[in-house]
Order: structure tokens, then sequence, then C-alpha cells
């Protein structure tokens, strides 16, 4: 099993993501720079946080043309794993492979906090492990997370429960008093339909050890870790 | 050949930047504002171009493809001789 993290000029957590994967999850992982085109060896790709290419037109509008990223959409089209962060889902949003766009915070203010997210579909493979009913505290550090998209692909979301993470209050329930972000409906985290490509604006990477204030973020990581062990026996039998 | 693009919000979509420009202008003392919507403009220089409509398809495609965002924003193109 083999890792990869994406990194564009201007991503800034793309140390987060390997440190976590190496540490917490244990696995092998390497960095995978914008422009190289061969992703053969890897089965996840982390689209970390960051700012790439400086946020210049929109947030990640710019990467979307990295020579990596034709390569990223064949590794989705494949059914491999593809989990964008923050500016990792902003980038997956503007390459298509995932629904909707994020804009500018409703507040227009930089959000930086812990944030709680419920959990609204636990059978994906970045959300098995995570204990049912509870409550996540993962912070979040953007700008422009404002989850917007039109009725149709709202209701398609709803329909086949691509919506992952919602944020929400202590108690799990969806306030708008818990939107940091006014993001539509509280979307913190969508996947495609095929359930293989992940974004979410909070920062689980930043959420895996007691000494950051939460460590409720290993719980994705280890839902994809044994997705990924999941698969070869899949595709053996295909 | 030049062009210009004007890439703005789609109407459905709630603009917070432009709703805080708006706030300042009015804070400026303009009462007869009734909305602000932000948007961009871009000036494209096309080298060498002289067929307007060939001009027009290109700037269409750059638009389309790279300064909006289909989802959320709409555009607008001027192309000049």
């Amino acid at each position: 099993m083999k890792f990869g993290v994406v990194v564009f000029p201007g991503s800034n957590c793309d140390h987060d993501a390997y440190h976590v994967v190496s540490k917490h999850v244990g696995q092998p992982v390497d960095f995978v720079w914008h422009q190289q085109t061969d992703l053969s060896g890897f089965d996840a790709l982390i689209v970390p946080g960051g700012f790439s290419y400086g946020d210049y037109l929109r947030a990640g509008a710019l990467a979307r043309f990295s020579p990596v990223m034709k390569s990223v959409k064949e590794f989705a089209a494949s059914g491999k794993f593809v989990f964008g962060i923050c500016n990792g889902f902003q980038i997956l949003c503007e390459a298509g492979l995932l629904p909707g766009a994020l804009m500018r915070n409703a507040g227009l203010h930089f959000v930086c906090r812990h944030v709680n997210l419920k959990v609204e579909n636990y059978s994906t493979p970045f959300t098995t492990e995570v204990e049912k009913s509870k409550v996540l505290s993962i912070p979040i550090a953007h700008a422009d997370g404002n989850y917007t998209c039109d009725d149709a692909t709202y209701h398609q979301l709803e329909e086949n429960n691509q919506i992952i993470f919602r944020y929400c209050d202590a108690d799990g329930e969806i306030t708008a008093g818990a939107n940091p972000n006014g993001a539509r409906a509280n979307i913190a985290g969508i996947c495609n339909l095929d359930r293989n490509v992940l974004g979410m604006m909070p920062h689980p990477e930043r959420a895996c050890e007691e000494m950051l204030g939460s460590n409720d973020g290993r719980d994705i990581f280890r839902s994809l870790t044994k997705a990924i062990m999941a698969e070869p026996a899949k595709s053996l039998q295909a | 050949m030049k062009a210009k693009v004007y890439v703005t919000l789609k109407p459905s979509v709630l603009d917070p930047q432009g709703k805080a420009i708006h706030h300042s202008v009015e804070s400026l003392g303009f009462t007869g504002v009734g909305d602000i919507r932000q948007g961009k403009f871009f000036e494209i220089s096309l080298d060498g171009a002289t067929d307007e409509e060939d001009a027009r398809a290109a700037v269409e495609r750059i638009a389309k493809d790279v300064l909006a965002n289909p989802v959320i924003e709409d555009y607008r193109i001027e192309v000049e001789p």
C-alpha cells in the first residue's frame, strides 16, 4: 500500500498529511510533484490544503491545469482513492471531480478554529471506522469554504448520500449557528457517486494527536487505510 | 485584436464581498445605491489574430474553461479589432 501527497506550488499542508500517514497511519507515503504524471504504485492520493498558485483567479482554479491533474482524473476514474482537504477540496471541485464550488466565506473572514462535524454517511471508504453518532472535532482554516451548488445538484447529493460531513453544534445538531462559512445546508464534505473521491474543508490531518487538541481525524485516515487494504481482494474478483 | 471578458456571479449566487462593498458605499452617504455585485474583468491581447469569429471562439473557450467557473459564474465577451 502506498499513499501519495500531491504538491502544488503553494501547497502548505503537504507535510502535515505526509506526517500523519507515515506516523499515525503507519503506511508508506511519497510526495507527488505537480509536474509528475506517473501515478502507478499509488493506492490513494491526498490533495492537501494550502494556497496552490496563490489562490489566483479562484481558489483551486489554476491547480486544475497542472500536469498531474490529468493523471489524478484517470486515477480516480480507475476507482482508486482521492482525498481532497481544504484547498484540495477546492481543486477537486474546480477539476470537476466533485460537484459544486467553494466560494468566499459568507462572513468574509478567514476562519481558523475547531468545528464540530456530524458524519452523515458511515458506509463510505472514508468513514467506516468513525464511531456512530460521535461528533468529530476537527479544525478549519479557510477563507473560501462556502460550499454552493444548484438545487438539482443538491438533491442529487442528498438522494445518493454523497453529503458526508456537515457542520454541527457540540450535540450533533445541524444549526445555522454552527455553520462557520455560510455553506449550503452546513455542508463540510462530499464524495462522488462512486464514493472513491472525497473532499472536505476541515483538516483531519491537523487532528491526529492529543497534543493538537483532538485526534478525531485519525478515524478518517484509518477508514481509508482499511478500504485500501480491502481493494486488492475486490480487484481480484473483478 | 483585443478581447474583454467580464465574469460575474450568477444572479442566484449570493455575493458577500459585493454586500460588504455596498455597505461601505452606503456609509459614505450614498443612499440611492440598491445593490453592488463584484465581478472580474480581463483584457486579452490576441497577437496575430485577424478573423473576428475565430478570435471570439478562442476567447469563448478561454472564458468557459479558465476565467469563469460555470457552476457559480456567467461571462460576457467583447472582441475589438
